[in-house]
Order: C-alpha cells, then structure tokens, then sequence
C-alpha cells in the first residue's frame, strides 16, 4: 500500500526549527529496562519486612455479619490482621466533587469493606505474616460471615423500578423535583446547545440507533505492588507504583489518618496504569499492617485480584440520533447513555455527553448521561475516560448516516468538520484545533486508495479528548561539571522522562545526553499532580521549560559577573552566554559557568511550580481495514492508520507509540475484551487467558500520521497525546466490520459468535 | 516440611538454593535470588513477563517449579547483555523505542533471543506468532516488530 | 456586559433553567458576586467540581482570572484524565 515514508508521516503547521525537540534520541531510562534493572512496584523489598494478603468477598452484594480473625491469629509467622474496623471514619461530605466525583468516604469503604460488600472481590480483611505462603494460609483461615444480597450485574437491572438498592439513601442527584426515593441511579447530567428539538424539524434525513459496550479493563501487566514501613516515630515511607506519588501519600493520609509530612511517598518504575493506577487500593492496608506489627509490610496483587477488584472502565448503553440535510449537514444530534460506574458513584459518563458530538460543527444538541452503580468493581479512569464509549455510538450512527445519504463516510465528517470557532458540546468555543487537518491527512492516505476485497469493510472513525494542564512543578539544577539534573514529580508511564530532557535541552541549548531527568519522591520535589489527563509532557513540561529558563537567568548574572559588565549585555545562544557588547568575551559554556559557580554565588538552579492552563484540546481519526470470516465469525484487522493532532512531538517515537497502544487497546476494546459473569456475580474471566488483551499475531503494522497544529497554550506547541488514541477505534473497528458483513454491529466486542449471530439474522 | 536443596546454573553460574515444594522458578528467581528482571504479570504462562529459557527452550518461569530447576540450565534477561555492551535485541528496542512503560521488555528481550536462535530469518508474521505469548499493553506491538526485524537483520549481517 | 453560561444542572436548581445571564466583567471574584446576588448560594455551588473556560481557554482551578466586558463565559465540570 506503499513505503514506510508514505505510510508512516509528520505533517508540521508550525513552520518553526526547533534543535533539539523534535529528534529520538534513546530515552534515559531505557537502558536499565532492557537490562532488567529498572524498579517496578514489586521489585523492592525491605529488610524484616512481612508478607500481606488480603482476603476479599467471594460475593457480589452481601451484608458482612461477622468476620472472625482469631485462628488466623493463632497461626505461627502471622504478626497483624486488620478489617474495616481498623480504619478511621470518613465523613459521608468528605469529597472533592468534578465531573467524576472522588468520594473519600467510598474510597475509604472501597479499599476495604465495612458493613456490606458490593462486588466479587471486595477486600474485607488483610493479614501480615512472615512468607507469602504463611499469609495466604492465614488469609484462608479468617471467617466471614455474610448474609447474601440479590446483586445487580447490569444498568438494565440496576435501573428498573424495583430493582435491590445497592446504598440506601442514594437518590439522583441532577433531577427536579429532587427525587427522595433511594436509587441505582446516582446522577443525571445534560449538555444542550440551541434547541435540538427544532434542528429535528429540519431534518431531511435523521438516522438512530442504540449501542453497547462491556466492562472493559485498562490491562496493565504489572500488577498492583507497595512495601510500606511505619516506624515507631509515626514516620512511613511507601514505597508504590502508581500515577501520582503525591496522590499516594494524600491517599493514605486521608485514608489512615495521618499528615502528610509523615509519608513518605517514593515511586517505583510503573509497568502501565492508563488511568487505573491514578487511585489506591494496597497501600492505605500495609500501611494499617504495618502499624499493627511494628514491621514494613509488603503487598503484591494477582491478577485474579487486578481484575476482580481494581480498574476497569464503565460498560455503558446509548441511543444516538443524527438529522442532517440532504447534502449531508448535520442538523440536530441526540445523545442519551448510561454509564456503570460499578459499585459507588462516579462513572465519566458526563464527559462521554461532553464529547461525543465534538468533531463536528452541530449547533442543535442534547447529551444525557445517567451514572448508575452496579455490583462491579468501582470504575477507574482508563485513557480518555468516558469518551470511548459516546465516540462509538456517535461515530456509528456517522457510519449510518453516510450509508443512508449514499456519502462517503469521511466526506461527510469533513464536510461538518469542527474548526477553530466552532462550538464544543460542552458549550466553549474551540481555539486552533487540527481535526479537519487529521481529516484531509486521511483523505490522501494510500491506506484509503487500497482496494477492498471480498468479505472485507473500511471503517472510519474520529475522536477528541479535551486535554488538561494543572499543578507541576520543577527544577534544573546544574552540576558543577555543567551536565543537567530535571527534577520533576510526574511517574514517567510511557517516555515523558525523554521528553522533560528534551525540552530543557531546548532551552539550555545543550545536547539531551548531558541532561538526566528524574522523577522525585515526595520530599523532594514540590506538589505535582497525577500522571494522567494527557498533562505530563504539556504542562510537567511547561514547569520544565520555565525552570531551564530560570536556570539560564541565573547562568546569565553569573556570566554578567565574571565578564563585569551588565546584565543586559549578556545574552543566551546555542547553549552559552554570550557578551553582545564586545567581542573581547568568549562566549561561556554551562561547563564553564558551573566551574566558577562557587566564585560567583553558589549552586545554580531554576525552578518552577506553576498550575499550567492552555491545554489545547486534540483529534484524532482512524482507518481499519478488516477481513471477517461469513463461516466463523472471526475478525482480523488487515490495516489499520491512526491520525492525530499532537500539537508539537516532542520525542515522536513516543508519540507514535502512543497512539499505536492505544489504538491497540481500542481494537481489543472492540473485538475481545469484556467482563464475564455469573448470575450470582462472580466475575468468572479473571486471567489473560480468557480476558483476551490483542496479542502480537492478532494485529498489523500501525501506521501514524503525526499531525502538528500548535497549540498556542504551550511554548513549543504541545497538545496531550495519550487519551485520544483510544477514542476512535471503537467505531472505526465496528464500522468496518459492519460494512464487511451489511449488518450493523453496534454491541461491544464483535466476538466471533455476536457476528455470527447478526450475520445469519440478517440473512 | 523440609525444603529441597537444588543445584543448577543460571546465566553461566552454578547456583544453589532451598525452596519449598510449592514456589516456581519464578518465585525464586525475584525472591530468593534477587533475579527481579523476570517480572510476574498472571502467573498463569499467559502473559510471558517472566519468559527464561530452559535448556535452551523458552518457558514461563512461573510454570516450571523451583525443584524442576535440578541440574538445568537457565538464561533470564539478567544474562543477555556482556558487562561491556548490550546485546543487538536490547540495543534495536532501545533504537527503536520498543517499549514505553518496560514491563515487559524483559520477557521479550529474552523471547526473542529464544526466536532468533531458533529462526534467524523470520517473517514478520512468524515473529508475530513467536512473540504471541508475551503480552503488551502500552506499544501495539508494531515498534517491537520492528526492533526484532531490525534486530535479527543485524545479527545475520544483512 | 459579559455573558456567562451555567452548566444546566445548576441553572435548573438556582435560575428556573436559565443559563445564559449578562453579568459585570472584572475578574471571576466579581463575576461570581453579581451571580450570587441573583442567585443566593450559587457561588459555592459553582466553587464545588466547576471548571471555568473565559472566552475558550479553560480554566481547571480558578479564583481571580480576568474577565473583559465582552467576555463569554462558561461554567463546566471539571475535567479528569486517564
């Protein structure tokens, strides 16, 4: 279908020269993850620690009566049990309330039961013993007594009338009157543009369908892992992999009753997170272990427990309607979804209402998204939260429209393409965006000119991820030989320590191999929000630039002083200071700076703690090509090119490797992967083997076309990268599988028997 | 109950240890040997995190039972790379941005050593099938097959 | 004046479902008093889990950004990420 050139682009808008951003260097950290060396979560042992187990509910809904630890207890090498009760009180208020509500009391009751389990797999007791062996046996020998509640699996249940309530008292909140009957349904929320009611009236063609997609989890293959130590000062150091070290000690604070200066939060290599490592469900327990026995106390989960406890992302239901005028403007949009936000409030399912409809310029619409808990796992955030599952049913019922029309699918998404001005679902006007340049990249790539043949479909799909900034902080400080410490407090889940280093190389103007980034521990870099939202490279990096920017300011006074002339004289080029005022001055290295720096100061760093705004908002589109066996049902995807609008690619390898991992993990979103139950709600596919993640041989090459817009928000133009990917796939899988069999596949995942099934009803 | 003495080599070192009947190789290799390259994923041979070869085979170390160990010979990724350089397979997969988050790097560093020992001129499709037992979440697997082809291109001198 | 649009819940429970109000520009302090004096107890709705975009650029934690006479500005749930 043509060269690796061809198929594989960077398309730049800005018309900037950058020496450093831009290039692909190796990334710092790679060598010791070749090698084996790196870190990870469970990799880190201490000396005299013990071993922690949790025991956790084989029921999906049940009241505990009684739990009985004393012939755990009683057990050789078992040195603490600790159960709900162990645990402070958290006030029902104590939350921070956003579009996904963090509710400290339900995370409090999540990490480990109180009166009632919601989900098979609920912690409701752990124990610390010598060995892992001695902790499992004693694990086996706490009694609980349940009494066993009617569990809801699904919205269909958990929304009828009568349905068991799984939290007396719940009501739903975003209706009025305010209901005061206790309910599943924990919240209504509504974004509306104009009056969609009229944009229907002058429809010639309207088109509506209903769609479905399944539990899914985010995967990572480093499973949950902390060491937690509590010496007898009250000072505890946590030793954890996640997506916020910060996050982390604020966590076990809450949870544990402690202050924050005395945790110690140091963050491990994280082997994946996608969202799922952005709370905690260990390390508040070792912690309470570890207080009990006086000893740091070591937690590693299974994958039974990954999957039965922890992740995953909302399965969710919508009914999506599109009127568009003859030539294909879309006139009104309707877009109404539940979202399963497992066993306590808090699905995204107002951000799936907030961009569905976003590629496209619709001044009529209404979005509706009902959050309603179930006896599942409490959903976590996984890779643009929420919008996975709004883009599936809007970019179906796109696939719908262009077929009614007779249009071609992506000349209809070009023709109502957002632009700059446009207004979002969410009611803010865009600023620059690349969605319609992802579109025309598509349009003139060879992956559209290949010719399909017999039982195969092309599929298209876009999607959007609003992108966010927030706190970060940094420092660069120069060593006195003039390399380069980058301290920053963001985990580094797919690369960014590369990127930090290549931007401040930027900045200084040195080479990226004299620079060495590092992730700090809590204690030793300032507060820095999560690792996630797409935010690290764009605004972590912002605080990056800012503090190489200070360190330079202070490499110029430096200069100033040893030159004895003014500050203004002095000016910063290709990685020296240099004398503007005479050229009696040679120009000064970093090297040559720091050598003196005793001489003219003292040490020198920049630093930076900035709450970043201007995240620009990102597109992407998606090709797939698939073949479908009409015998099996079986699908297998032929081509498959994923375009996005990234704003500047600051290392593009990872760049590109984000967006193929994410069109990876869609395509598995779409084809395999879903939670399985029993009626009783015992999650019955808890390994990899029958929770099927893509594996090498299911899957092509994945072209990218790495699309530059800048963003005006950041220096270098940076857009986040990494939630997008995972918004088209959904529908560009399913609607190139619905064109290969003429039968629509709007339920999730298009497993071998759903298709056959559809295939042989169509008929 | 007593544990089993076993002697047996790993990376080139004749190594000994004592382990109860129930741990895997894998258990031993992170926990008793300080191995922690070989990373546990399922523990189950699906993911193929902790991927060493026996006797020259790939295997799941978290299949093979800490006394089976007596008198095999073990490479894990600890032993791929010399004391002066990387091995081609890691340099390709650094070159190529291989990885993202590294978990499983190490299991398929050393599933792909196992490949190319076996085929040193694969296709991309039976490298495909090789590497299906190793699981990764963050890359999509296509700068990975890219690294392997690169690599084993290396190798032959082509 | 500057326009400012509240997200529907909000308006439903303090401004009979209206959303769209003209209000002083200034900075956001201002514009959230002139709310609260037509609306008692808008104000500390609106500081619970609200972004703020003025005129496109969104805000995620806000307290003085300014706000031109010819603002628009728009009230939002505040974003999370993966």
């Amino acid at each position: 279908m043509g060269n690796e050139e061809e198929l594989n682009r960077i398309i730049d808008y800005s018309g900037r020269d950058y020496k450093h951003i831009g290039t692909r260097p190796v990334r710092p950290d790679g060598v010791d993850k070749v090698t084996g060396r790196a870190n990870f979560g469970a990799d880190f042992d201490m000396n005299g620690m013990l071993h922690g187990r949790m025991v956790r509910s084989p029921h999906a809904h049940a009241k505990i009566k009684s739990i009985n630890v004393a012939k755990a207890l009683k057990l050789e090498g078992v040195k603490a049990v600790v159960t709900g009760k162990d645990f402070p009180a958290i006030d029902p208020s104590d939350k921070i309330v956003g579009e996904v509500v963090v509710s400290f009391y339900d995370m409090s009751r999540n990490v480990i039961a109180r009166d009632k389990v919601y989900y098979d797999g609920h912690a409701v007791a752990a124990v610390a013993a010598t060995s892992p062996q001695i902790a499992e046996r004693a694990a086996a020998l706490i009694e609980v007594e349940y009494e066993v509640l009617k569990p809801v699996m699904n919205l269909a249940e958990a929304m009828k009338k009568n349905a068991p309530v799984l939290h007396k008292g719940m009501t739903t909140e975003g209706v009025e009157p305010a209901p005061k009957k206790s309910s599943n349904i924990a919240k209504r929320a509504q974004f509306a543009l104009g009056d969609v009611e009229a944009g229907f009236k002058k429809a010639e063609v309207i088109v509506e369908g209903d769609y479905s997609t399944q539990t899914v989890h985010q995967g990572y293959i480093e499973t949950h892992a902390c060491v937690v130590s509590l010496a007898a000062d009250g000072m505890a150091t946590v030793w954890s992999s996640s997506q916020g070290q910060f996050m982390v000690r604020a966590m076990c604070a809450k949870l544990c009753g402690m202050d924050n200066s005395k945790i110690k939060a140091i963050p491990a290599e994280i082997g994946g997170g996608f969202g799922g490592k952005t709370v905690v469900y260990l390390e508040p327990v070792a912690m309470m272990l570890a207080k009990q026995s006086g000893k740091p106390v070591k937690m590693v989960m299974s994958r039974d427990e990954v999957m039965r406890a922890t992740g995953p992302t909302s399965g969710g239901h919508a009914r999506c309607k599109l009127g568009a005028l003859n030539d294909g403007t879309l006139v009104a949009g309707e877009l109404e979804m539940e979202y399963e936000a497992g066993a306590f409030p808090g699905s995204p399912v107002g951000l799936g209402c907030m961009t569905g409809f976003a590629p496209y310029n619709m001044t009529d619409i209404l979005c509706t998204g009902w959050d309603v808990v179930v006896n599942r796992p409490k959903a976590a955030a996984y890779r643009a939260p929420g919008a996975p599952v709004a883009a599936f049913a809007v970019e179906s019922a796109m696939d719908e429209l262009a077929l009614k029309l007779g249009m071609d699918p992506l000349q209809l998404r070009i023709k109502n393409a957002a632009i700059e001005g446009t207004q979002a679902p969410y009611g803010v006007k865009f600023g620059r965006i690349g969605n319609l340049e992802n579109l025309r990249a598509a349009e003139e790539h060879p992956h559209m000119s290949v010719p399909l043949g017999p039982n195969q479909g092309r599929g298209i799909a876009s999607g959007f991820w609003f992108n966010i900034g927030g706190t970060s902080s940094a420092e660069v400080m120069i060593n006195e030989d003039g390399t380069v410490i980058v301290v920053t407090g963001n985990p580094d889940i797919g690369g960014s320590r590369a990127s930090m280093a290549l931007m401040a190389a930027e900045v200084l103007g040195v080479d990226v191999s004299r620079i060495k980034p590092l992730v700090a521990d809590t204690e030793s870099v300032a507060f820095s929000a999560l690792t996630g939202g797409s935010r690290v490279t764009f605004a972590t990096g912002k605080a990056v630039i800012e503090a190489a920017e200070d360190a330079v300011k202070d490499m110029k006074r430096r200069a100033a002083k040893m030159w004895d002339v003014e500050l203004d004289q002095v000016e910063w080029e290709n990685g020296c200071a240099v004398c503007i005022e005479t050229d009696k001055h040679k120009p000064l290295s970093i090297a040559d700076i720091a050598k003196k720096s005793d001489r003219t100061g003292g040490a020198i760093s920049g630093k930076a703690n900035i709450n970043a705004q201007g995240a620009g908002p990102a597109f992407g589109t998606h090709i797939c090509d698939v073949e479908i066996d009409p015998e099996t049902g079986f699908v297998t995807v032929l081509r498959y090119t994923a375009i996005q609008d990234v704003g500047k690619a600051i290392h593009p390898s990872y760049v590109e490797g984000q967006m193929q991992g994410g069109a990876a993990q869609g395509i598995g979103w779409a084809l395999n992967e879903e939670y399985v139950y029993s009626d009783e709600g015992q999650l019955l596919n808890t390994g990899f083997l029958d929770y099927r993640v893509p594996v090498c041989s299911d899957l092509p090459m994945i072209n990218t076309v790495v699309v530059e817009v800048p963003n005006p928000g950041h220096p270098y133009g940076v857009r986040g990268v990494g939630e997008v990917p995972i918004v088209p796939p959904l529908a560009a899988v399913a609607n190139a599988v619905s064109r290969a069999a003429g039968v629509r596949m709007g339920h999730l995942p298009i497993s071998p028997p759903k298709l056959l099934a559809s295939i042989d009803e169509a008929k | 109950m007593a544990k089993h003495h076993v002697t047996t080599t790993i990376n080139g070192d004749r190594t000994e240890f004592l382990c109860d009947t129930e741990q895997t190789l894998l258990d031993v290799l992170r926990d008793e040997l300080g191995l922690t390259g070989s990373k546990e994923g399922c523990a189950s041979g699906d993911c193929g995190a902790c991927s060493v070869t026996m006797n020259g085979t790939l295997v799941c170390s978290c299949l093979v039972l800490a006394a089976e160990a007596q008198d095999a010979k073990f490479e894990t990724i600890e032993g791929v790379a010399s004391a002066e350089e990387l091995h081609p397979i890691q340099r390709h997969f650094l070159q190529e941005a291989a990885l993202q988050c590294g978990i499983c790097t190490p299991g398929f560093i050393v599933a792909t050593k196992a490949l190319l020992e076996h085929n040193p001129d694969p296709t991309e499709t039976e490298a495909r099938y090789w590497l299906a037992g190793n699981l990764c979440r963050c890359t999509g697997y296509d700068k990975i097959i890219k690294a392997v082809m690169n690599a084993a291109a290396e190798m032959r001198g082509a | 004046m500057a326009k400012v649009v509240l997200p529907l819940e909000v308006a439903r429970s303090f401004a009979a479902g209206v959303t769209e109000h003209q209000v002083q520009g200034g900075d956001v302090r201002r514009l959230l008093k002139d709310l609260e004096q037509s609306f008692p107890g808008i104000a500390e709705r609106l500081g619970q889990g609200f972004a703020i975009a003025i005129d496109g650029q969104i805000y995620q934690d806000w307290f003085v950004e300014k706000v031109r006479a010819d603002s628009e500005v728009y009230f939002l749930p505040a974003i999370e990420g993966g």
